[in-house]
């Protein structure tokens, strides 16, 4: 955090200059500073798994396995899958804008445990040592989910450090989701009733919900995986008596969930932006809400729809199917409300707002192929092809990136203090969301011909849409560095933000831009439900 | 609203309150012991499921295992809750060297459990009933399946040992901090915490107990 | 027929074919009507309601408690549980079919393995990567794997299943229409997951008797497996004039054992495949568990021929008595079957 010295004028105290030098930034205890090293973190892991991205379509360009080995070629989605899903998006909107903003949007001066937040960093941290170790020494190979008994007794990757980096980061996200759960519950400010909460807050809080009862379940699966890659002592490997299909039912109690820890913080960033730049109070406040907490329970009943063609039994199939369609209507709850809340409202398309109605149409997307998926005839011949590539793409590009890019758009302002050039993020928004569909959209056809996921050689009947695939990724790997430059770039030279500049409600609003310290000075009292827009407060930007 | 009394130490900045503060702890150390219940939890579920699929191999293994000492350790066990739950007792009372004596009365219990774990991990290896290379259970039925018994067996007790080891550590702090004075009638949080970390780890044993050391015995086998 | 350089569609090559495409066909429909409801909406939402000018008016918000906010809340969360239930249904009866093999299907032994397909036909024929089949026979694949998880899928028939070690998983078919067609390994298997593919060669009836014809030699696997069972030495033990320390296994195959501790199994495939490697976790009641394990001696495509022996000493399809009765097998359409793989294979 070299460019904060700058940040904010010398006569305002804020929390960037509150104190200085290193060594306040790694010991702060400040909730803001706090989302900001994770901003940091997060942005590198984020660039880390894209450049493995643009290698894997480079590659992909052509049928032949000719840029690089297959076990090259192996190492690369699965360090893509490894640090995009633990390292950038289950961490990304938590850890940063929920780690920011909840305190400030509740009324608090900090999350209940100041401490626990700064070590849930700290294992964070150390988790992506142990990740960019492996990445150095030599990579592993065993795909994100880490089928046994390929990954004890096959691999020839680092699957023991790979399995303990997951592991540690794995309780960073635990102390996170631990840490806003006892904040919502006893930091709110005076009046600031459950229903009166920002859909933000409630978003978050239901992903906290996930975090604490099912990423322990991971992480014993992952201890019990490296104990098994150590010492082969039969827990998951036929060759002694485990079975390979509870290794994945473990999996995936968490890993599904922990697709709704990447998608409902970003719903919670939609309902903000929307709301905002209608300047109307979202359409069915309680429903967005409750559909949040709903995801978050019907979500750890599904995960056995990865398992259709595992040889699960066809009952449970059955079950975890029409499990699958009930948890897919509170996502369309939330799309039909979103819409119906733009209806006569007053819309202004910011950068923000182009996000999240970005992030509307591919979750949609991303959704409603979800449900080809969850159909078990369909899901047959459709596992295991870039059917599902793109499907989770659209669901956590399309839907947890773009919310996340809203989210930083939105708060840049507030976080920082500092404008951003609005006619270069607004025609990023359009290259990425271009972009993102020329990368991904060609897939789900490839998908329904039958291309397997994870070939690193395919027969040359599917090369056409493989090209416009990797034409589109370029166009989206270009897309995603205009916004680095021009939010860096603002940190030194953007327009000084006012403390509301997009007329929003909220109490973060009402904080100067960058805050202080203590977030207010008197704790605020709450006397109204949330979006209650009133003409003085629209200014600025419009 | 900032009370114009004074501000006890022990209040953090960003707490309005004494009973906010510990409201908040209460509830977070609840949801963590959650999340414990959902990490020994995957592992309670692969001993049922692997229990089921091969029956012979995990009553003749369970066998293996030494009655006496598991039932002492449990018996240890339940006295060390015992002792701190007086500790918790005495430190809301304000009791400074009750707190120390008990903290010393479950420090001494839980190292005796951790002793006697000890002793029998020790047994196992004598007997070349860890799983692996040396694995070798000639009275077992179903050997073939048999180490997947003593895996589940050492992955079980031995996280519980883990937790165990961990909560002795923070038993020498909480007596190191007691020393000082630190607990008071009307603040003691730390202690009040790690009772509860104490009696969660208990009921873990409780489980593990008869799961890997009852269940399925051969009388005179 | 060789695959096109460019399609858009997988060949419809199987009697799934044409069924599973016409749910793709409803999904789709459902989803970009959805897809393009929103997408013009939210279009014409942000056009028409365009904050123009500075002093534009502060919206009134919609009262979502009123009954048209309620009616809207109860209209958009219904309309897509009833479309996503008929999903389901069909998807579920679709699947049910597919996952469950007819009781006539001529059987097939798939063994997975870094990074090949073994094909082992009940007359002996043996194939890597390469599956000859007939047209229009019901097909079942019975799939093991000797290492990590694999996963045979056949695009141009829309089914695919796990293949897993140390159990056995089926797959059936019944294609349509004469041709080459892709076999992919669908779950990812390690450095050369890409190139263990292959293709299935489906032939008319009388091609496929004469490939068939041309790759014999070695006899049934069934005859295979008796050779093994001798050779191994079952034989000295497993008869019916032994010394009864071991059981008869004549007779056993499909019935269910009564075992040590009171509980019954099926002796069905993965029960002898258990009982060969892991001779003592199943002990038939009245027997020692003296019998040593073949955990290493026997291979995966050794076990499959001492399970067709076994098979092929079983009782009968339809009789429900041990011994073996005179019941006739029916005879499939292939004429170059020997009677202990007709009545393996009629079998179930």
């Amino acid at each position: 955090m070299t460019a904060t010295p700058t940040i904010g004028t010398e006569t305002e105290k804020n929390y960037l200059n509150h104190q200085h030098g290193l060594k306040s930034w790694l010991l702060t205890e400040d909730h803001k500073r706090i989302a900001l090293l994770y901003l940091l973190s997060i942005t590198f892991f984020f660039f880390l798994g894209g450049l493995m991205a643009v290698l894997i379509r480079l590659e992909l360009a052509t049928p032949a396995g000719d840029l690089v080995e297959s076990n090259t070629y192996n190492k690369l989605f699965t360090m893509h899958g490894v640090l995009m899903i633990f390292f950038f998006l289950i961490p990304s909107i938590p850890a940063v804008l929920g780690n920011f903003l909840i305190p400030l949007m509740i009324g608090a001066k900090d999350l209940a445990f100041p401490k626990i937040n700064l070590l849930s960093w700290y294992i964070y941290i150390l988790g992506g040592i142990f990740t960019v170790y492996v990445l150095i020494v030599g990579g592993v190979d065993t795909g994100w989910t880490f089928y046994t008994p390929l990954s004890t007794s096959y691999s020839n990757g680092y699957v023991i450090a790979t399995g303990l980096g997951i592991f540690i980061a794995g309780f960073s996200s635990i102390l996170t989701g631990l840490n806003f759960i006892v904040t919502v519950h006893r930091m709110r400010a005076p009046g600031m009733t459950w229903f009166r909460l920002p859909l933000f807050v409630w978003a978050h809080y239901a992903t906290s919900l996930i975090q604490i009862l099912g990423t322990p379940v991971v992480a014993v699966t992952l201890f019990l995986l490296v104990l098994e890659r150590g010492f082969h002592i039969g827990f998951f490997d036929p060759a002694y008596g485990g079975d390979p299909v509870l290794y994945q039912h473990l999996f995936w109690f968490y890993s599904h969930p922990a697709v709704y820890i990447m998608i409902l913080p970003s719903m919670g960033v939609v309902s903000e932006v929307i709301s905002t730049f209608t300047q109307k109070k979202p359409f069915g406040y309680t429903f967005i809400a409750f559909s949040s907490v709903a995801i978050a329970v019907f979500g750890f009943l599904v995960w056995g729809h990865h398992l259709y063609v595992s040889s699960q039994s066809a009952y449970a199939g059955m079950v975890f199917s029409l499990l699958s369609y009930i948890v897919a209507i509170p996502s369309a709850i939330k799309v039909f409300n979103w819409t119906t809340t733009m209806y006569k409202g007053s819309v202004r398309m910011t950068t923000p707002m182009l996000y999240a109605l970005g992030f509307i149409g591919l979750f949609t997307i991303g959704g409603l192929t979800g449900l080809f998926l969850a159909s078990l005839g369909m899901d047959v011949h459709l596992t295991d092809t870039y059917f599902v590539v793109a499907h989770f793409h659209y669901v956590m590009v399309g839907g947890a990136v773009m919310g996340y890019l809203a989210g930083i758009h939105f708060w840049w302002p507030k976080m920082f203090g500092r404008m951003y050039p609005e006619s270069w993020s607004r025609l990023s928004a359009i290259i990425i969301f271009l972009g993102f569909n020329l990368t991904f959209f060609p897939q789900f056809l490839l998908g329904y011909m039958g291309m397997p996921r994870r070939y690193h050689v395919y027969p040359p009947e599917f090369q056409v849409f493989n090209v416009l695939s990797s034409a589109g990724a370029s166009v989206l790997g270009f897309g995603f560095v205009i916004p680095f430059v021009y939010l860096t770039w603002s940190l030194f030279y953007g327009e000084k933000a006012p403390a509301n500049p997009w007329g929003a409600t909220g109490l973060e609003w009402t904080t100067q831009s960058p805050p202080t310290y203590d977030n207010f000075a008197v704790t605020p009292v709450v006397t109204q439900e949330a979006y209650q827009y009133s003409t003085e407060e629209v200014a600025h930007v419009g | 609203m900032a009370s114009t009394a004074a501000v006890p130490t022990f209040l953090k900045h960003h707490f309005e309150s004494a009973d906010q503060q510990k409201g908040a702890s209460g509830i977070g150390m609840w949801l963590f012991l959650v999340t414990e219940i959902m990490f020994f939890g995957g592992l309670f579920l692969a001993y049922f499921v692997y229990r089921q699929a091969y029956p012979a191999a995990f009553a003749s293994a369970s066998s293996k295992l030494n009655l006496p000492l598991g039932a002492a350790n449990t018996v240890v066990l339940i006295c060390s809750s015992l002792t701190m739950a007086m500790a918790v007792h005495s430190a809301a009372l304000g009791k400074q060297k009750l707190i120390i004596f008990y903290l010393i009365a479950t420090l001494f219990l839980g190292g005796a459990f951790l002793g006697v774990k000890a002793y029998e991990y020790h047994d196992k290896w004598e007997h070349h009933e860890i799983p692996g290379e040396n694995f070798d259970c000639e009275t077992c039925a179903d050997p073939g399946h048999a180490p997947l018994f003593f895996s589940l067996y050492f992955a079980m007790t031995g996280l519980h040992a883990m937790h165990m080891i961990i909560g002795v550590f923070i038993i020498f702090f909480l007596i190191q901090q007691a020393a000082k004075g630190a607990y008071t009638a009307k603040w003691s949080t730390p202690v009040e915490m790690f009772g509860l970390y104490w009696h969660f780890v208990d009921i873990v044993w409780i489980f593990l107990f008869p799961l890997l050391y009852l269940i399925d015995r051969v009388p005179g086998k | 027929m060789e695959p096109k350089s460019f399609q858009l569609f997988p060949e419809q090559a199987s009697t799934f074919a044409p069924t599973v495409d016409a749910l793709y066909a409803y999904l789709v429909l459902v989803s970009a009507f959805f897809s393009l409801l929103i997408a013009v909406l939210v279009v014409y939402f942000a056009v028409k309601y365009r904050k123009r000018s500075a002093d534009d008016p502060i919206p009134a918000p919609i009262d979502e408690h009123s009954t048209g906010g309620m009616i809207l809340e109860i209209v958009w969360s219904a309309i897509p549980l009833g479309l996503s239930m008929i999903m389901f249904g069909w998807g579920a009866s679709l699947f049910f079919t597919e996952s469950r093999p007819p009781a006539d299907a001529m059987e097939i032994y798939v063994t997975g393995k870094q990074w090949m397909w073994k094909i082992q036909h009940m007359e002996g024929n043996r194939e890597i990567n390469e599956l000859h089949i007939p047209v229009n026979r019901n097909i079942k694949l019975t799939m093991t794997s000797e290492d990590v998880l694999h996963d045979f899928f056949v695009p141009a028939f829309r089914t695919k299943s796990d293949v897993l070690p140390g159990r056995y998983t089926t797959e059936w078919f019944r294609a349509t229409k004469p041709g080459k067609y892709h076999i992919f390994c669908a779950e990812y298997c390690g450095t050369k997951h890409s190139g263990m593919i292959g293709y299935v060669y489906v032939m008319e009836q009388a091609q496929y008797d004469q490939w068939l014809a041309g790759g014999m030699g070695q006899g049934t696997l069934a005859e295979q497996g008796a050779q093994m069972f001798t050779s191994l030495g079952c034989v000295t033990c497993h008869t019916s004039d032994a010394n009864g320390r071991c059981p008869n296994l004549k007779g056993i195959y499909g019935t269910m054992v009564a075992l040590q501790g009171g509980a019954k199994v099926k002796a069905d495939d993965a029960y002898i495949r258990e009982s060969i490697l892991y001779p003592e976790a199943k002990v038939v009641e009245g027997y020692q568990p003296i019998m040593p394990t073949f955990k290493g001696l026997v291979t995966e495509d050794g076990l499959v021929k001492l399970i067709e022996y076994v098979k092929s000493i079983g009782p009968k399809p339809g009789s429900t008595t041990a011994a073996p009765s005179a019941a006739p097998a029916k005879a499939p359409a292939a004429g170059s079957m020997s009677a202990a793989a007709a009545a393996a294979q009629s079998h179930e």
